[in-house]
């Protein structure tokens, strides 16, 4: 008898420790969500909600007053399918890859030498990758429209050399365009070699040296695969913010150099037609889907990894 | 052993590279010269002529005040996001830091046109409200980021000193934990203070009438005004954010002591 009762209660004791042990757990949940919540919700209603809306409105009729009317319609996909458009992205793809590509060649050797110097000399010259990064983004621009000015100091400094006709535009052309892209986008690509190759052990280049390589090879097959993860981000966070340019190419480009961005901004701010700028940016938003998918997945696994590292 | 010098001469040649625009900017706002093709003398001509234009100054008010407004909404979100990351892991998380650092690889147009579609389909009226939300959505990323790299480094002993003691969650996080984050969120704060002072673009998508920015007014200016005063008007805005960027160093620099 008292046996059962022991049994009894302590089965009751035990399910009374299960039940706090829920509790506070659920407490950790509850808190969890509380302390999300607040971001999660604004990113919530003011990011992701409206990326998806953009998909929705492609499919909606337009009305001649700029307003969005109601009912469904393809007949803004099909206007899509329109050979003008294909200068347009050749160009905008092009010129994307074109920045990238200058932007990692003068990046790596850039975020190798910053990362190799003495740690006074490294925070000087960090800072002065920084400080682009937090000048008004317009103003960088404008200073290169005066220079490229038909009366500006380069072309004249061109023309008295014979390199240049006095008929040929600087300004208003996609190596305009392409020249301003890797001026702003460069920063961007310099951070996160610099980051990899600061965490890079360079008694790796020596030993190699000391074992044959030549300077090149060691630093292309020592160096290179080693801080492979910074170059992919810096490839992708040049690339991406690329593809949707739409100020440069307005301000320096001129017909010439017109990029997908500033179809998009045409269609809403001159024919104040939303749906068609909201096609225009869903096909836009699909190509940049898949260099995102990566670096997100690049990002998650780095951001586990860390955590695992902490326990 | 030798080093190669390659680096050395790219890196000056990208460090020209970067600088030299603004310097011939800053220059040609002290030329006389309408034009600036040639240098015709010291002036501070075109720096009186600003004193006189009223939309900038407009501009300028209605810039401040999103900043400011955007800068608070966007520290203590984006500081509660970072808690948020740091303290839980798990699928709750995974998503949340997905939503955040997408905002700072998507492109601003695409960014900006959403943000339009969203406001037009929910019958809002576009002006200073609507930029004050877009500026906030976007800065909330950067102030996580950057206090979460803070909460990071940080060195928790402490924290959990204060609760051996028999301090409280709340006294611990309120009296240890929040100071010692001060630098960091405050540093984060002025990123936010920056980028809603500096943005176009998605400015440019969610405004209305009467709800010009300083960097809208600049666009049209580049578009249709004098080039001169905006010379002038560059210069101050870069003595501006070196200003606030030296803040910002001494700020992060406070920690390594």
């Amino acid at each position: 008898m008292q046996l059962v009762l022991a049994r009894l209660r302590g089965r009751k004791l035990r399910a009374r420790q299960i039940e706090t042990r829920m509790r506070s757990k659920d407490r950790h949940r509850l808190h969890e969500w509380l302390v999300s919540l607040p971001s999660l919700g604004w990113l919530t209603v003011f990011f992701l909600f409206p990326s998806l809306i953009v998909f929705a409105i492609a499919f909606k009729p337009s009305n001649p007053f700029g307003g969005i009317d109601p009912g469904w319609t393809l007949d803004t996909i099909r206007s899509l399918v329109n050979p003008a458009y294909l200068p347009i992205i050749w160009r905008t793809l092009w010129l994307s890859f074109m920045t990238t590509l200058v932007c990692i060649l003068l990046a790596t050797p850039t975020g190798y030498y910053i990362a190799r110097s003495e740690p006074g000399r490294q925070r000087l010259l960090l800072l002065a990758v920084i400080v682009p990064f937090w000048t008004s983004f317009l103003i960088r621009i404008f200073a290169w429209k005066v220079i490229l000015h038909p009366d500006g100091a380069v072309k004249r400094a061109l023309v008295f050399l014979h390199l240049l006709s006095p008929d040929t535009s600087l300004l208003y052309s996609s190596g305009a365009v392409l020249l301003v892209m890797i001026y702003t986008f460069l920063p961007f690509a310099i951070l996160p070699i610099y980051a990899a190759a600061e965490r890079f052990d360079f008694r790796l280049v020596e030993a190699a040296r000391d074992l044959g390589a030549s300077p090149l090879g060691a630093f292309l097959r020592i160096f290179l695969p080693g801080v492979r993860r910074g170059m992919v981000t810096a490839i992708l966070v040049v690339f991406i913010p690329a593809l949707g340019s739409y100020v440069i190419p307005d301000l320096v480009g001129g017909p010439g150099g017109e990029m997908i961005g500033n179809k998009i901004a045409q269609r809403t701010f001159v024919d104040r037609n939303l749906p068609h700028a909201s096609a225009l940016s869903a096909c836009l938003m699909l190509a940049v889907l898949v260099p995102l998918l990566l670096v997100l997945m690049q990002q998650t696994q780095k951001r586990s990894q860390g955590k695992a590292n902490e326990t | 052993m030798k080093r190669n010098r390659v680096p050395l001469v790219v890196t000056a040649l990208v460090l020209v590279f970067f600088y030299l625009p603004m310097v011939i900017l800053i220059i040609n706002s002290f030329n006389a010269s309408r034009f600036g093709g040639s240098w015709e003398g010291f002036s501070l001509y075109w720096y009186a002529r600003l004193l006189n234009e009223h939309e900038i100054w407009a501009a300028v008010e209605n810039t401040l005040v999103i900043g400011v407004a955007a800068t608070l909404i966007s520290t203590l979100l984006g500081t509660t996001a970072a808690f948020a990351l740091h303290r839980y892991a798990g699928t709750l998380q995974k998503a949340h830091y997905t939503l955040i650092y997408t905002p700072l690889v998507v492109p601003e147009v695409l960014m900006g046109m959403s943000l339009l579609l969203l406001f037009v389909s929910l019958g809002v009226d576009l002006g200073l409200f609507t930029i004050f939300l877009a500026h906030v959505t976007f800065c909330i990323s950067y102030v996580a980021m950057v206090v979460l790299a803070r909460l990071q480094d940080l060195d928790f002993s402490i924290v959990e000193a204060a609760r051996d003691l028999g301090a409280g969650w709340w006294t611990a996080t309120w009296r240890i934990l929040l100071p010692l984050l001060a630098p960091g969120i405050a540093a984060a704060g002025l990123l936010a203070f920056t980028l809603s002072v500096d943005d176009f673009v998605i400015s440019f998508f969610v405004a209305g009438p009467g709800s010009t920015t300083l960097p809208i007014r600049i666009y049209s200016m580049i578009k249709h005004g004098s080039p001169p005063l905006i010379n002038a008007l560059s210069t101050i805005l870069l003595v501006v954010t070196f200003t606030v960027l030296l803040i910002t160093q001494r700020l992060t620099q406070e920690k390594k002591r």
